[in-house]
C-alpha cells in the first residue's frame, strides 16, 4: 500500500486545499487543522511552506504507546485508527516524533491515513502516493 | 442552516468582548452587506472618523471556507480621507481565520489605552500591550506579533499597521499576512486611532460539513473549473501586470502624472519583464489553489564585498503603475525598492504613488521646493521616491502630513490642483476616458473595482449617456453581491449568479439563495444609504482640470460628454437616498 509523500513541498503556495480536502472528505469537518495533513508557514510567509504529514513509520511510535489498540501498524507504513476504540489519552501525540498527529478541543486526534483523497486538490503536484523506493524515480523523471 | 450571524464584539478600552447573534442573512448576505448592517448598528454618523467609538468591522460571508476563492474579508470603516463611510477588501488568511474561529464578523470599538496587539480565536480574546512597537515598521511588527502569540502558528492570519497608520495618515493602509492589503482609503490610520498596532485572527476551531453529496460535487466542480481549466490563467502566469503593455498599447496607461498615456519606457515595466527577472514564487490566498500572488525580489549589496540583502514584494498592475509608470520609474527592480519602501511604513502604495507623482509635478512647477518636499523630486529617480516613501509615511514635515490627508488637501494650501490626479481618491491605473473616470470618482469605494467601467469603455467607447448610466447602475449589484458572498472579484467568472445559487443550495442557505437579485440590490442601496448618511454628496465631487486635458486611445476627453455622465450618474446614485425622515 503506498504511503502519502510531500515530494515538492518546495512548489506550494500556502493555498491549503490539501489540508482543507482532508478535513472535508475524511474528516467530515471545515477545518485547517482537522486534517491528517496541515500545512504551515515555515517562519512567517516569506519563507515557504512546510507539510506536517505521517511519515509512515514502520514500526510506528504511535502505535506502541496506544494504551487501547486504536492505532495498529499500517501495511507499508502509517497506521490505522479504529476511532471507536481510543480514549483520547493523547499519548499517540507525544509520541510522533514529527508532530503530525492534532488532538483537537473534544480530544478526537488527527493523523494521516495515507487514503491520498488530498493529491488530487493539490495545485501542484507537491503531495504523491508512492511507495519510497518509488520516489527517487518520480523526481529524476520531473 | 443557522441563519443568524455571529459577531464578536470588542471593546478596546475595557478590553472585553462579546458574542451577539444578529438577523439579517436573508436579507443582506454577509460581507459588504453585513458590515453595512453592522454600522447601522454600531457606527456613529454624526461623528469624525476619529471618534472612539466609531466601529472598524471585519466580515466574511456566507460562503467562505465552503468554496475557492472565496477568500476575501470586507473592512469597513469611516474613512479618514473623506469621513464617510466605506469599505476595503483584502485576502490572505484573515477570511478563513474569522470562519474557522467561528464568526461572520468582528466589531472593534472603543480605543485601547496604549498601543496594542489584539489576539483572538474560539475560545480566546486578549489584548496586550504594545508600546515598544511604537513606530515599527510593518515587517518587524509581524516578526514580533509572530513571537508574542505563537499559538496556532500557520493557522492564524495576522493583520498590523506601520507608522503611516500611528500618525493617522489618510493613505495608511493595513498590511494583511506579509503579501495582502486593506488598502485604500486609511483603514490603517483607524487601527491607528484606536491604539491597535495589530491583530492575530486564531482560526483554531472547525465546523460542520454541510450533509449531503450535493456540497462535495459541487466543490469538486468548482475546483476544476478553477485549476484544470484556462479560466483564471490570466491571473497566475503574468498576473495583472500583464495588463501594462497592453493599456500602454492603447494609450490608456498614465504615465509622468498623467501627463501622457504611453510611453516606450513600458519595455522595463511590463509584466514580461517582472515575470522573467523579478518573480521569485508564487503565493496564494488560503483557501485559493489560484494562487495569483506574484513575489518578485531583488537585493542590494550592501559592503563593498559581496555582501547582499534581498527583499520580497508583491507586485501587480496597480502598485506597478503606481510606483512605476506614474513615477516615470522604468525599472523593474527598481519599482519593487520603492513598494517595499511604501509597504515598510504602512502606506497604500497605489495613493502613495499617485500623491508622489502629483508632488512631482508640483516640483517641476515650481509650487514645491526641498523645503517642502526635503529631497528633490523628479520623474524616475527612484532613489529620491524611497527617501520621499519614508518621508509620507512618517509625516516627517507639515507638507507630509498634509500630503497623507490626500493629494487635494495639499493642492489647496500649495496650489496645482488642476494636474492632482485624483477621482474621489488617488486614481487608480485607467485613462481610458471619461467611462472610467465617472465610475472611479462617484464609484462606492472610488475603486476600479465597483463596476467595470475600465474594460467596458475599452470595448465599448459610444457616447451615450443614457446607456452608460444604464451600465454602471446594472453592473454594480452583482459586485455587490459578489462582495457580501467575500468572493475574489477574480472569480467572477467561475461564481455567475447561477453557479451562487448552487453553492448556496448546497450549504444550506436555501431562502438566499432564492433571491439573490433582490438581495444584490437590497444591499447596494443599503451600502449607499449609509454611505450618504455619512456625508457623501455626488454633487461635491469635483474632477480636476487634468482628466479634461488627457488624451486617451480615444482621442482628446470630451468635457461636455464627461461632465452630463458624472451629472446623470451622480444623481441616479443620490436616489438611493433615504427620504430625510426616514431613520437608517
Amino acid at each position: 500500500m503506498k504511503p502519502l509523500t510531500t515530494p515538492r513541498m518546495d512548489r506550494c503556495i500556502g493555498c491549503h486545499s490539501c489540508s482543507l480536502a482532508c478535513a472535508r472528505l475524511v474528516h467530515k469537518k471545515l477545518s485547517w487543522a482537522t486534517s491528517g495533513i496541515r500545512i504551515h508557514s515555515a517562519g512567517g510567509l516569506s519563507t515557504g511552506f512546510i507539510s506536517v504529514v505521517c511519515l509512515g513509520c514502520d514500526p510506528a511510535p504511535c502505535v506502541q504507546v496506544c494504551p487501547t489498540g486504536a492505532f495498529r501498524q499500517r501495511k507499508g507504513g502509517g497506521v490505522v485508527v479504529r476511532k471507536s476504540d481510543c480514549i483520547s489519552c493523547g499519548a499517540c501525540v507525544t509520541a510522533c516524533p514529527v508532530g503530525a498527529i492534532y488532538q483537537d478541543g473534544g480530544g478526537e486526534v488527527y493523523v494521516c491515513l495515507h487514503c491520498g483523497r488530498c493529491v488530487e486538490f493539490c495545485p501542484h503536484g507537491c503531495l504523491e502516493l508512492t511507495q519510497r523506493a518509488d520516489l527517487q524515480r518520480s523526481l529524476d523523471h520531473e | 442552516m443557522n441563519e443568524r450571524f455571529k459577531v464578536f464584539v470588542v471593546d478596546l478600552e475595557a478590553a472585553q468582548g462579546r458574542v451577539e447573534t444578529i438577523d439579517g442573512r436573508n436579507d443582506v448576505a454577509g460581507g459588504s452587506g453585513l458590515a453595512a448592517l453592522l454600522f447601522l448598528r454600531y457606527g456613529r454618523p454624526e461623528q469624525p472618523w476619529d471618534h472612539p467609538e466609531q466601529p472598524i468591522i471585519l466580515a466574511i460571508g456566507p460562503l467562505t471556507g465552503h468554496f475557492p476563492l472565496m477568500s476575501k474579508t470586507v473592512c469597513a470603516f469611516v474613512s479618514p480621507y473623506h469621513d464617510q463611510y466605506t469599505e476595503s477588501h483584502a485576502g490572505g488568511r484573515l477570511a478563513l481565520a474569522l470562519f474557522f474561529a467561528g464568526y461572520d464578523a468582528l466589531v472593534l470599538l472603543g480605543r485601547a489605552k496604549t498601543l496594542s496587539c489584539l489576539s483572538l480565536g474560539s475560545q480566546h480574546l486578549s489584548l496586550r500591550d504594545a508600546g515598544f512597537m511604537e513606530g515599527m515598521n510593518v515587517a518587524g511588527t509581524g516578526k514580533l506579533i509572530r513571537r508574542m502569540f505563537p499559538k496556532s502558528s500557520g493557522h492564524r492570519s495576522i493583520i498590523r499597521i506601520g507608522p503611516a497608520g500611528e500618525i493617522g495618515s489618510a493613505m495608511a493602509c493595513i498590511n494583511v499576512d506579509s503579501y495582502r492589503h486593506f488598502g485604500r482609503l486609511g483603514g490603517g490610520a483607524v487601527f491607528g486611532v484606536k491604539n491597535l498596532k495589530g491583530l492575530v485572527v486564531c482560526g483554531d476551531a472547525q465546523r460542520p460539513v454541510p450533509p449531503g453529496k450535493e456540497y462535495a460535487g459541487l466543490f469538486k466542480e468548482v475546483h476544476r473549473q478553477v485549476c484544470s481549466t484556462d479560466m483564471m490563467r490570466k491571473y497566475y502566469h503574468l498576473g495583472t501586470a500583464a495588463n501594462l503593455r497592453g493599456l500602454n498599447d492603447i494609450q490608456a496607461l498614465p504615465w509622468n502624472n498623467l501627463q501622457k498615456t504611453a510611453d516606450p519606457g513600458i519595455e522595463g515595466v511590463t509584466g514580461e519583464i517582472f515575470a522573467d527577472r523579478t518573480l521569485l514564487r508564487n503565493g496564494a490566498c488560503s483557501g485559493c489553489p489560484v494562487g495569483c500572488i506574484h513575489l518578485g525580489f531583488f537585493r542590494d549589496r550592501f559592503k563593498e564585498d559581496a555582501r547582499y540583502l534581498y527583499h520580497q514584494v508583491p507586485y501587480d498592475y496597480e502598485p506597478i503603475f503606481a510606483a512605476g509608470t506614474m513615477l516615470g520609474v522604468t525599472d523593474c527592480f527598481d519599482v519593487l525598492r520603492i513598494l517595499e519602501d511604501f509597504e515598510r511604513v504602512g502606506l497604500d502604495a497605489m495613493s502613495a504613488g499617485v500623491a508622489l507623482a502629483w508632488a512631482t509635478e508640483a516640483t517641476q512647477r515650481g509650487l514645491l521646493s526641498e523645503k517642502q518636499t526635503i529631497v528633490r523630486l523628479s520623474f524616475g529617480d527612484a532613489g529620491a521616491y524611497q527617501q520621499a516613501a519614508h518621508h509620507l509615511g512618517l509625516g516627517s514635515n507639515e507638507f507630509y502630513r498634509l500630503l497623507g490627508g490626500g493629494t487635494r488637501k495639499a493642492a489647496a494650501e500649495y496650489g496645482g490642483d488642476d494636474f492632482a490626479c485624483v477621482l474621489g481618491q488617488e486614481m487608480a491605473g485607467y485613462a481610458t476616458g471619461p467611462l472610467f473616470f465617472t465610475a472611479q470618482s462617484l464609484g462606492f469605494r472610488h475603486s476600479h473595482l465597483d463596476t467595470g467601467a475600465y474594460s467596458r469603455e475599452q470595448q465599448d467607447p459610444a457616447k451615450d449617456v443614457t446607456t452608460a448610466v444604464d451600465f454602471l447602475l446594472a453592473d454594480e449589484p452583482y459586485r455587490a453581491l459578489l462582495t457580501s458572498m467575500t468572493a475574489c472579484l477574480f472569480a467572477r467568472s467561475v461564481y455567475q449568479s447561477e453557479q451562487l445559487v448552487k453553492c448556496l443550495d448546497s450549504v444550506g442557505y436555501r431562502e438566499l439563495a432564492a433571491s439573490i437579485e433582490p438581495v444584490a440590490e437590497r444591499i447596494r442601496a443599503l451600502r449607499w444609504q449609509v454611505r450618504i448618511a455619512t456625508g457623501f454628496c455626488a454633487e461635491e465631487i469635483t474632477i480636476p482640470k487634468r482628466f479634461y486635458d488627457v488624451t486617451t486611445w480615444q482621442g482628446p476627453v470630451d468635457g461636455e460628454y464627461f461632465d452630463r455622465l458624472r451629472e446623470a450618474y451622480g444623481r441616479r446614485i443620490m436616489e438611493f437616498a433615504l427620504p430625510e425622515a426616514a431613520p437608517l
